[in-house]
């Protein structure tokens, strides 16, 4: 029930805010929804039952001829995700609120649509019920994007929408495929689709359908030519659905199907995939080090990060799959950070363009330690978050090549490069026009500084407990029993 | 005890916690206080770890708590007290309170001073963390936290986009040596499925010299030592980096940060006499980066920057001392060079503080009078640093360059050489500031004072420090008992000595390299005299070399230069190259198949526009199709 709870609180909320006529208050019932459903997360979180693989099961026939279930539950990765988004919707919400476009009723109910799908994708455990979900979450975020974005935003849109759309078309293909696998009466259910046994060939179809899919969405080089365009035109809030949550379907979707389903092969085929995550990490990095553009930066930069985490996830060992899940969450909290940051400047002077910027420490102070911290966050300083991912997906590297570590490591010394740049052309220096009389943060965004620079440091001084959380669902993954 | 040990990192963290957070109202005078005062105790609680360590206590592991459960072991938050954290625990308070306390009257009237000490403090506390961390990654968080504080605080005038590049420059430069020290753990993590030092050490008993994978380790290792220690190929950040306060210099950038390094392999010691290979590369690395800082520190001009090379220089000689398993010798010249390099740095603030700001010795010159303190106390250092006796520097080269002649002839040769370098350098440089007519502004001149007693007394602390030091590690020549040696002995012998002594040098072959030594520098000294007393030579502003060897010391062997050309030029045209082919040929791929598809709607809707002879051809070349198809199958 739980479950349910969490994807139908933002999901009713955001169809009366489409009805709503009222003007004044539905910013403040998509906040008080955003929050009640983080709440509820955090009421899962205090129920969680490590010693069971899947919590919180609800599971009821839908299409009963089809084999289709109305299934949910969580494992643990299941629950760091839910907690994730449900966390960063109402920052994200919150921040909207201190921007100068005023967004109208259906921005808002279309953010909670999203939230509602993303929690279906990262709960649902019947494979069409993912399937829909999945393209679920689409859908809000086109709008939002296509209706609220920037400069070019229709084209780059479509673009981004039939890019990805086209993906999904392969995974549900690879979900079809898989459910005719199964066993007469045939089921979309997890725990059948999940144990059909296929041979090498067939194994090489659902990896190849399932792979394209969750490219597309991670995104992987080269599949990720989308990404910088929509990063860039999207409004804040959109930036942050999409790379904050949205890109973690991909890796979900990795850990969730293609590893216990393509495990006879990924030995073979694996080696394919590490080079592409391997090729998106240096290339991601190296392209940001000469970006003139904020957000533009941190679209390279975030596909530096995920190509990291995929490679992780690909070397099949529990430290890599380890810190990609926990970098799944410092990325997302970090991500989000550096796109508020990039709002809260542009709020001010009307430009992300960092040759506009400059001296802004001198006159913000407090603006300048939270650009600092998220900074190191994403540097992976150790004692941030960063750091614990970044450390534990490396061993986990090293573990399957060393010299491959010492390759994609070297996106450490690049992410410094880019991100002191960014620091020191924009916060440092003589001040402009521009950036004259830039005010420092307002006691509303403290409002959200303050948790994200608590959680940035916070998770890295004391990782253990979400490292735990994660920790059986990643045993049953690689079939360790070490618990 | 326990709390002990954990306050004392915690307590400058704390202070930093609150100066931080009220930057802006506090009081310069409370800030003073807090930032002096939690350092100052975490001195005195140093003190008595090292005296309940001195008088026969056990070695203490302190955990906090588990903070990385990794797949192998979990990796715990804890602190290691033993004599040689102990040691370093004392230089770095010691040092450091001074350091702040001098701090106070040299940042008086600085809008930024209580942001200084709200660093300072951090830094501190990353030291500390450094020091006392019990496993790598402990260790590793403290590495990267200074780090972090050194670009901070470099960077600390960040109007000035030239400072700020400095800061980033030292920033960067270290990571590249991070990515070497971190490769090395992840290779210790999977071999020894531990990254605890007193477990790794243990183990290490058990292997053989050049086990397969001790090489790569110890050499990803020293990697990590040369970015934070200053050698080639990754020194040039040091200099740079004087663009900091020159308190900021005297704690990080002499006494405490660069010296990371060779704490980290005295620490891993066990592993790296496993290793003679990266010990001999070591020794070579270090003694090449002595000469070489040492040749580029004879033709500079700015008083900060000569002391900056001398740094250099003088690591080199820690990590000769290293490479031939010196390690208490090591560890004696860094506890020296911390007293009188931070002597002289402070010193050298003194005269700047004096000159309102000016760094070049050209200017200078005749400071005797009016700045009699800080004259007396750089003629300690400066001294120190040459290696003439009693003074510290003396006994502390004496023993690297002893066991470099045991070893190794060639590298005893040059290290002569450099020794005798550093004695030119660094009178030069003492001469040019002190001696003769004053050569700046009579504005400077009429303003010149010498410095408040915050600043004169940890100066001349430091300077007794400076003289005294030798004794902590008095040789048996001298009547000493090796006060230093014996106490790290039990760490220090914990692994197996891979390097025999190989001949026993006799007493009066000892005295005999020692006068080679003496003789050399004070040579030098004669001649930096004749040079720039008796001839008043001042190297003239557009002086440029037109030979060889001066032209290549004065533009510092263009490593800058080559720096650029082999990795930064290359990385940015790459970095170009890569954006180019992502929007014109992966972009332009993705939104051709994306046209295409439209263009095929195009001509198909053209299939569909009505004209019946088109449809009835279409049929009946179908209907064949499918009939030979269908007779083949």
């Amino acid at each position: 029930m739980l479950t349910i709870s969490l994807i139908l609180i933002p999901l009713i909320t955001s169809l009366l805010l489409f009805l709503t006529k009222d003007k004044s208050v539905f910013k403040t019932i998509s906040l008080a929804s955003s929050l009640i459903t983080f709440a509820l997360a955090i009421v899962a979180l205090t129920g969680f039952d490590k010693s069971i693989g899947r919590n919180f099961v609800f599971d009821t026939p839908w299409i009963h001829a089809l084999g289709i279930n109305f299934a949910f539950g969580m494992n643990g990765i299941s629950l760091l995700l839910v907690l994730l988004t449900t966390l960063l919707v109402p920052i994200i919400i919150f921040s909207t609120f201190q921007q100068k476009n005023n967004y109208p009723a259906s921005f808002f109910a279309l953010i909670l649509l999203m939230e509602s799908a993303l929690l279906g994708v990262f709960t649902s455990s019947d494979g069409f019920l993912f399937y829909i979900f999945w393209e679920l979450a689409l859908i809000p975020i086109y709008f939002i994007c296509g209706l609220w974005g920037g400069e070019n935003r229709i084209r780059i849109t479509l673009k981004f929408f039939i890019y990805t759309m086209l993906g999904s078309l392969f995974m549900l293909a690879g979900f079809i495929w898989l459910y005719l696998k199964t066993p007469y009466p045939h089921s979309f259910a997890f725990d059948a689709i999940l144990h059909v046994s296929l041979n090498g060939n067939e194994q090489l179809g659902v990896l190849t359908a399932f792979f394209l899919a969750f490219a597309i969405k991670i995104p992987v080089f080269p599949f990720h030519s989308w990404q910088p365009d929509t990063y860039t035109t999207a409004p804040f809030a959109g930036s942050m659905l999409l790379a904050g949550i949205m890109l973690k379907m991909g890796l979900y979707g990795v850990l969730q199907f293609i590893l216990p389903v393509c495990s006879g092969i990924l030995f073979y085929y694996g080696p394919i995939i590490i080079f592409l995550a391997s090729v998106s990490v240096i290339y991601g990095s190296i392209i940001a080090i000469q970006q003139k553009e904020i957000k533009r930066l941190i679209a390279y930069s975030s596909l530096s990060h995920v190509g990291l985490m995929a490679l992780a996830i690909f070397t099949l060992t529990a430290d890599g799959i380890q810190g990609a899940i926990f970098q799944m969450l410092s990325h997302g909290i970090n991500v989000v950070a550096m796109f508020f940051i990039a709002a809260i400047i542009y709020n001010r002077t009307q430009t992300t363009s960092i040759k506009d910027l400059g001296g802004i420490a001198k006159s913000a102070p407090r603006f300048a330690i939270f650009f600092m911290i998220t900074m190191l966050g994403t540097v992976a300083l150790p004692l941030t978050n960063g750091f614990i991912g970044e450390f534990m997906m490396l061993t986990g590297i090293a573990q399957y090549n060393i010299f491959i570590a010492a390759i994609v490591g070297l996106s450490i010394i690049f992410g410094a490069v880019y991100m002191f740049k960014l620091y020191q052309k924009s916060m440092y220096g003589d001040t402009n026009q521009l950036t004259e009389s830039f005010a420092d943060l307002t006691m509303n965004e403290m409002i959200i500084a303050v948790p994200l620079v608590i959680l940035i440091l916070g998770m890295g001084i004391y990782p253990k407990p979400f490292l735990e959380i994660a920790k059986p669902a990643v045993y049953t993954l690689l079939q360790i029993s070490g618990m | 005890m326990k709390t002990l040990v954990a306050l004392v990192p915690l307590l400058p963290l704390i202070t930093f916690i609150i100066i931080g957070l009220n930057f802006k109202r506090m009081p310069k005078l409370l800030t003073s206080i807090l930032a002096c005062g939690s350092v100052f105790v975490s001195f005195i609680f140093s003190v008595i770890l090292f005296w309940e360590i001195k008088n026969g206590g056990q070695p203490i592991t302190v955990t906090l708590f588990e903070w990385l459960p990794m797949t192998r072991t979990t990796l715990n938050f804890s602190f290691i007290v033993d004599q040689v954290s102990v040691w370093m625990l004392l230089i770095v308070t010691g040092v450091g309170f001074l350091i702040h306390i001098y701090s106070i009257g040299y940042m008086k009237e600085d809008n930024g001073f209580n942001r200084f000490f709200a660093y300072m403090n951090l830094f501190v506390f990353s030291m500390l963390i450094l020091v006392l961390g019990s496993n790598f990654l402990i260790m590793f968080i403290g590495w990267e936290g200074v780090g972090l504080c050194s670009y901070l605080l470099i960077g600390f005038w960040f109007k000035n986009h030239q400072f700020n590049d400095a800061a980033k420059k030292a920033f960067i430069m270290n990571r590249i040596g991070d990515l070497g020290f971190l490769l090395g753990m992840f290779i210790l993590y999977i071999v020894f499925k531990t990254l605890d030092f007193v477990t790794i050490t243990k183990m290490c008993v058990f292997l053989t010299p050049n086990t397969h994978f001790i090489p790569a380790i110890t050499l990803l290792l020293f990697v990590g030592a040369i970015g934070k220690s200053a050698q080639l190929p990754l020194f040039t950040w040091l200099p740079d980096a004087m663009a900091g306060p020159t308190p900021v210099s005297a704690l990080i950038h002499a006494a405490t940060m660069v010296t990371a390094g060779i704490y980290m392999i005295i620490r891993t010691h066990a592993l790296f006499e496993l290793a003679p290979f990266t010990m001999n590369l070591i020794a070579f690395v270090g003694i090449i980066t002595a000469l070489v800082a040492a040749s580029i520190a004879m033709y500079q001009n700015d008083i900060k920057k000569v002391l900056a090379y001398s740094t250099v220089s003088q690591l080199g000689y820690m990590f000769v001392g290293l490479g031939m398993g010196a390690f208490t010798g090591a560890m004696f010249h860094l506890t020296t060079h911390a007293f009188f390099k931070a002597l002289l740095f402070l010193a050298a603030g003194s005269v700047i503080h004096a000159l309102g700001g000016e760094q070049d010795i050209r200017k200078m010159g005749g400071l005797r009078k009016a700045l009699p303190i800080t004259w007396m106390v750089f003629l300690i250092g400066t001294i120190a640093i040459s290696g003439i006796p009693p003074f510290s520097g003396f006994f502390s080269k004496d023993e690297i360059l002893l066991h470099a002649f045991e070893h190794n002839k060639l590298i005893w040769v040059l290290g002569i050489l450099g020794s005798m370098m550093t004695a030119f350098y660094m009178f030069r440089l003492f001469f040019l500031t002190f001696s003769n007519k004053f050569r700046g502004t009579d504005h400077q001149m009429h303003h010149m004072h010498e410095s408040p007693k915050s600043m004169t007394i940890p100066l001349i602390i430091l300077a007794v420090l400076s003289i005294f030091g030798g004794i902590l590690n008095l040789p048996h020549l001298f009547g000493g008992t090796e006060i230093l040696n014996n106490f790290l002995a039990p760490v220090l012998n914990a692994g197996i000595k891979v390097k025999p002594t190989t001949e026993e040098i006799s007493v009066a072959t000892e005295a005999l390299l020692m006068l080679v030594a003496v003789s050399g520098a004070i040579i030098m000294i004669v001649f930096a005299w004749s040079k720039f007393v008796k001839n008043t030579n001042v190297p003239s502003e557009d002086n440029i070399p037109k030979s060889f060897f001066p032209k290549l010391f004065t533009n510092k062997y263009y490593l800058d230069e080559a720096y650029n050309f082999i990795i930064e030029k290359p990385v940015l045209l790459l970095s170009t190259l890569f954006h180019s082919i992502d929007l014109l040929v992966i972009d332009k791929f993705v939104n051709s198949v994306g046209n295409s598809t439209v263009w095929i709607g195009s001509k198909a809707r053209l299939l569909q526009v009505g004209t019946i002879g088109f449809y009835l051809v279409a049929m009946v070349l179908s209907i064949v199709v499918f009939l030979v198809l269908g007779l083949m199958i």
